[in-house]
């Protein structure tokens, strides 16, 4: 299947983060919780965007689409899917497809993203599971991310995973794999710098060389989140993608030379499990803020050299 | 790496639900040690995410049969049983069902009458919204009084009645805040209303003949026969007591004549 021009791509090695159309503002975000509707509405922080799992507003009314709204109203928001499993064996489940739709439709979000993972095999594990980096799931991945663009009518974002085990059967890097799919599909990459952490971790490489070997020009969004330690069987570290602590020092030294390279990049903070008050979010926030606020003044945003990738 | 068959998503998905399969093959680590523990990541990560979405629904169950109890049941629910939907507020319908059959719990019979109400809760808090019928628009349907009994409510899409042997809306009410589980009596038969007010969802305790009332309405039974029934099941029914309490929390949005509609 051939890919709709759904963007243009700087054919430059120069690219100019912000002049892509409808682009999340290019700086820090938290994710929305139902616990802190209404302190946001109290309280109004000063944050780029929001950002919503999906799945949460596929349900008919109530209290979620009421704050949902008011919020929407002052903030942009990234909406960001957990559920579609777009790296299933299966087809796409087109009424999920359809229900996004509907609610991008309502809340007219800046950014729809995903991630390069399965969760449903008949049943749904809510979990993203991995998939082989093989010619065969990227020929899928790649057909089932054109339907998704073709459904919601706009580029979508794919999140690079988190994952603990690999497949002999992969007969190439996950940053090929990405840069194949971002090649053949035109969608953006949202860089989770944490994941990419954990994942080099688990599987004994340099982040920072993973990083750059991703084809960073078609970064659109950034994630930042912390994740919990444990061993493998051999006791080398094992880290999870947890979402339930702090973003840790080593995530934020990655973060911080993404930074200097890219510019400001709307940067999400993610916390999903022991979700802290407010406050303790937009600190974080914040921090990433400063990070960036110190890369601009390094170097001016609006020119920044590319290796070719 | 050699290229080899890669372990297709159902085997993977067999075991991640079944501690007891082996690794699939062709999972690898770097390191070449035994992936089985690096699995257990995915497998820990799936079923204790849907133990949390058990849990979030159900507190006050969890409340009843403590933490440890309450996640190794729900531990065999969710692999009996995992979401076949992807939007998981809607998962744990089956949920009561399972505690009504699940042997160790069998010495809390109310449980699974619980377990319903709370799902219930779940249901109204995302139920569509609709407008409630006001006491204005109510008068206005009832000059016509010859044709009372004929009039036809709908019901907010939160309204649920939850009957019980048990006392399920006052256990539930002795877990919220301020509760007085020891004022309870168990063994008191109780039915509950559950609708969403605004944005809060209610469990109301109804008096008795109400909730045959209310099920009647929702099933689209006329307001004369619905009482009728009403009357039938407890002679103390007090149908202006009823609309009062149904109007003023909302549970009622429209009233109409068949064939006519008033509001």
């Amino acid at each position: 299947m051939t890919s709709p021009a759904l963007r243009d791509r700087p054919s430059t090695s120069t690219y100019r983060p912000g002049c892509v159309a409808a682009a999340l503002p290019a700086r820090a975000g938290i994710g929305l919780k139902p616990q802190h509707f209404l302190a946001v509405l109290d309280t109004r922080p000063n944050i780029g965007f929001f950002e919503v799992h999906a799945e949460n507003y596929m349900v008919d009314g109530g209290p979620f689409h009421h704050y949902l709204g008011r919020i929407r109203e002052d903030y942009p928001l990234s909406l960001h899917g957990v559920g579609l499993s777009i790296g299933s064996e299966g087809p796409l489940d087109e009424a999920h497809l359809d229900q996004l739709a509907i609610l991008i439709a309502r809340y007219d979000p800046v950014s729809f993203s995903e991630h390069l993972a399965w969760s449903t095999h008949g049943a749904f594990f809510n979990d993203l599971l991995p998939v082989p980096y093989d010619c065969a799931t990227l020929a899928r991945v790649c057909e089932h991310i054109d339907r998704v663009q073709e459904r919601l009518k706009r580029p979508m974002l794919l999140e690079n995973p988190s994952t603990y085990v690999e497949f002999t059967a992969s007969t190439m890097s996950e940053a090929r794999f990405l840069r194949n799919i971002l090649q053949q599909t035109g969608c953006g990459l949202l860089l989770d710098v944490n994941n990419a952490y954990v994942s080099c971790v688990n599987h004994g490489r340099d982040a920072l060389a993973f990083i750059n070997d991703l084809p960073l020009d078609a970064v659109d969004e950034i994630h930042l989140a912390g994740f919990s330690s444990d061993q493998d069987a051999a006791g080398a570290p094992l880290l999870i993608d947890s979402h339930d602590t702090p973003v840790d020092s080593a995530v934020w030294a990655l973060y911080a030379e993404v930074i200097e390279r890219l510019g400001p990049m709307p940067t999400l903070l993610e916390r999903d499990n022991d979700v802290p008050p407010l406050s303790a979010l937009l600190a974080e926030a914040q921090r990433a803020q400063d990070l960036m606020h110190k890369a601009a003044t390094l170097k001016p945003a609006d020119v920044v050299e590319w290796s070719c990738v | 790496m050699t290229p080899a068959r890669a372990c297709s998503q159902a085997e993977f998905a067999a075991a991640l639900l079944d501690p007891a399969l082996p690794c699939p093959p062709g999972i690898v680590a770097w390191n070449a040690s035994d992936p089985t523990p690096r699995l257990a990541v995915y497998r820990n990560n799936v079923v204790r995410s849907l133990i949390d979405a058990i849990a979030e629904t159900f507190p006050v169950v969890q409340a009843l049969v403590g933490v440890t109890f309450f996640r190794a049941m729900a531990s065999v629910f969710v692999r009996q049983a995992p979401p076949r939907s992807r939007i998981l507020v809607h998962y744990g319908e089956e949920f009561p069902k399972f505690i009504e059959q699940f042997a160790p719990a069998s010495r809390l019979p109310y449980l699974a009458d619980v377990a319903l109400l709370e799902m219930a809760r779940v249901r109204a808090y995302h139920a569509a919204d609709a407008r409630p019928l006001t006491r204005q628009a109510m008068s206005l349907a009832l000059p016509c009084e010859d044709r009372v009994g004929e009039l036809c409510f709908f019901c907010h899409p939160s309204v649920a009645v939850i009957r019980s042997p048990y006392a399920v809306a006052s256990l539930w009410s002795a877990h919220q805040v301020d509760g007085d589980i020891g004022a309870v009596d168990l063994f008191a038969g109780e039915a509950a209303l559950v609708v969403r007010e605004n944005l809060d969802v209610l469990v109301l305790r109804l008096p008795p003949g109400t909730a045959d009332f209310v099920i009647a309405i929702q099933q689209g039974t006329c307001l004369g026969d619905a009482a009728g029934m009403a009357k039938a099941a407890s002679a103390q029914f007090d149908l202006t007591a009823t609309l009062a309490l149904l109007i003023s929390h909302g549970a009622l949005t429209s009233v109409h004549l068949p064939g006519k509609t008033l509001s």
